[in-house]
């Protein structure tokens, strides 16, 4: 792999940037691998990276049924914190955090991580005291967390409307400094090339439309390209989960929703940290390139079609220009769907399923992206040994019959 | 947006007056102190999730506030037919699998989605439904 650097910037801008080496290469299938990945999104990706960084597993297959990071990866709203309630989901989460802190020099790729501070708000008296609970649990778990009262966050974004005639007041707010956002194209690209260079084959373009399995026991997956062979399965599919799960003969605590979001024309640097309310279901923040990003909440029905409804957008977009009135003209360029795989407790399931040899890592539903790197890195473990990494275990299926549930449903106001 | 029609309005409405409630038919246990952990965990949280033809409960929360079914294509978003509480669906990914290799694959519809859809169906439904 020919490492990035500023020198072989200035190198190849003398052959006027025409030589540069492919990212990665589009290999044929081999018969067999050691492990096969399904789902080429960022968790996929992430944990075939690891697969092979961290336990030599390089007879790797990423199984992808359309372009690497074409799901959700390239489809949310790219906001990362670790601010959850629970002791469990906050131990994976920071687990990523400290991951992504380093992300761009692991992967020799520039992943623009930009800790650029999140807000939650707070606009009713009940937001206010799971928010207070919330920011002790986290420094109770030494997490970067902070209340912040509406003049805090007066100074913070001063084109927010703090005023106490405001449709939906702002009380407050919690605070996480090292949150931010990441440029989520290049995370799916980072981790591709990066696992690419150790051997593992990227498989795009290739389905996965059934499992071989034998006396309980998985030995292979069927595609559209023919048969492969792996005594390892880990399928990282997102909202196509619960379609791998039927094949595999079993059923998931999950249900497919689509989620939303748009982004605006560019505009000159307005807002630079990003803000949230789970309230009103709205959420924003303002890329390098200048556009507003904003998500909206999830549609309540079933769905697989990669849109939204649009009562879904009006909701949202009324809901920001009330707290940002400045943004009443701006004209929104895109929106877009994708499919979310939520869960009943808003946490993940990592975890062995009733068939052997056969993982699931999935039900991230409307937040996995912050978790991109620390769930790779759980599962790939967890792939490794045969066995759930100790950050993973809480999230087995197993709770949705014991009822160890981790409830992070509103708890760590999970809209992302 | 959906146009949906209420089976106890016996009307189209449009989509916010609704709430999607999850899957439909699923029987609460008669006797849950009977049930193992398994069956339990089930019910409460384990659902079909299908991609294709999806039987569902709503609610006609700012109308006659009744719950009611909806079979649904959740990749198309094609609303087949909705029906009241207590019957059972006309179309299923059965029903829709014999017929189409009869190369018959007209079925009722309970609504509509303002994109795309025919308001010849939105007609067609009154009488089938009646
Ligand atoms: C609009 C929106 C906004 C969001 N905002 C945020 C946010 O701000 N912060 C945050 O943390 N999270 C956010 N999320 C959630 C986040 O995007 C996901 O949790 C995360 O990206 C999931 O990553 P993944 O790699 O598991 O899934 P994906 O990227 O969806 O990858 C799964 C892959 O599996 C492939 N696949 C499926 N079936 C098959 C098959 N049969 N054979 C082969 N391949 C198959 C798919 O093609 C897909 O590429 C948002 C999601 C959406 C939709
Ligand atoms: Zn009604």
């Amino acid at each position: 792999m020919q490492r990035y650097s500023g020198f072989g910037l200035a190198k190849h801008a003398l052959s006027h940037h025409e030589n540069w080496e492919r990212q990665w290469r589009n290999p044929t299938p081999k018969k067999q691998y050691d492990v096969i990945i399904v789902g080429g999104g960022g968790h996929g990706l992430a944990t075939a990276y690891y697969l092979a960084k961290e336990h030599g597993i390089r007879n790797v297959a990423v199984v992808e049924k359309g372009w690497l990071g074409g799901g959700n990866t390239a489809r949310n709203t790219t906001i990362v914190r670790s601010n959850y309630l629970w002791d469990e989901a906050a131990a994976l989460y920071e687990h990523a955090m400290k991951l992504w802190e380093g992300l761009s020099q692991d992967l020799n790729y520039n992943v623009m991580f930009s800790q650029r501070g999140v807000m939650n708000l707070g606009h009713t008296l009940q937001d206010m005291r799971d928010i207070q609970r919330r920011v002790n649990a986290n420094r109770l778990n030494g997490i970067d967390s902070e209340v912040l009262t509406p003049e805090q966050i007066q100074q913070i974004v001063p084109i927010m409307d703090c005023s106490k005639n405001a449709r939906y007041p702002i009380l407050g707010a919690s605070w996480q400094p090292r949150a931010g956002v990441a440029r989520h194209d290049a995370v799916a690209w980072g981790f591709a090339r990066a696992a690419d260079a150790l051997g593992v084959d990227l498989l795009q373009n290739t389905e996965v439309t059934g499992f071989k399995i034998r006396d309980g026991r998985v030995f292979g997956v069927h595609t559209n390209r023919g048969d492969i062979e792996a005594k390892t399965v880990g399928c990282v599919a997102a909202g196509n989960s619960g379609v791998l799960a039927k094949m595999a003969g079993f059923r998931l605590p999950l249900e497919s929703h689509p989620l939303q979001a748009l982004v605006s024309e560019p505009l000159k640097p307005v807002l630079d940290t990003v803000v949230m309310s789970n309230h009103v279901h709205g959420y924003i923040s303002q890329t390098d390139k200048g556009d507003l990003v904003i998500g909206a909440g999830i549609d309540g029905y079933n769905g697989y079609g990669q849109r939204g409804s649009y009562p879904t957008v009006e909701h949202t977009l009324q809901a920001i220009v009330e707290m940002f009135p400045i943004f009443s003209r701006v004209r929104m360029n895109r929106q877009w769907g994708g499919i979310v795989d939520t869960c009943p407790d808003a946490c993940p399931i990592l975890s062995k399923t009733p068939v052997k040899g056969l993982f699931f890592n999935c039900g991230w539903g409307t937040g996995g992206f912050k978790a991109t790197p620390g769930s790779g890195h759980v599962f790939a473990w967890t792939l490794a040994k045969g066995q759930a990494h100790p950050l993973a275990a809480p999230f087995s299926i197993d709770r949705f019959h014991s009822g160890a549930l981790v409830d992070e449903h509103g708890a760590a106001g999970v809209a992302h | 947006m959906f146009h949906i029609y209420c089976p106890y309005c016996e009307e189209l409405r449009e989509e916010e007056e609704f709430h999607p409630k999850g899957q439909a038919h699923i029987e609460r246990p008669k006797d849950p102190e009977a049930c193992s952990d398994e069956e339990w965990g089930d019910y409460l949280f384990f659902r079909d999730n299908p991609r294709g033809i999806h039987h569902e409960l709503w609610v006609h929360a700012v109308g006659c506030r009744k719950f009611f079914n909806i079979t649904r294509n959740t990749v198309t978003y094609d609303i087949l037919e909705t029906y009241k509480m207590g019957e059972q669906p006309r179309v299923t990914a059965e029903s829709l699998a014999s017929q189409q290799t009869q190369g018959n694959v007209q079925v009722a519809s309970g609504g509509q989605q303002t994109v795309g859809a025919s308001s010849a169906a939105a007609e067609a439904i009154k009488g089938e439904q009646a």
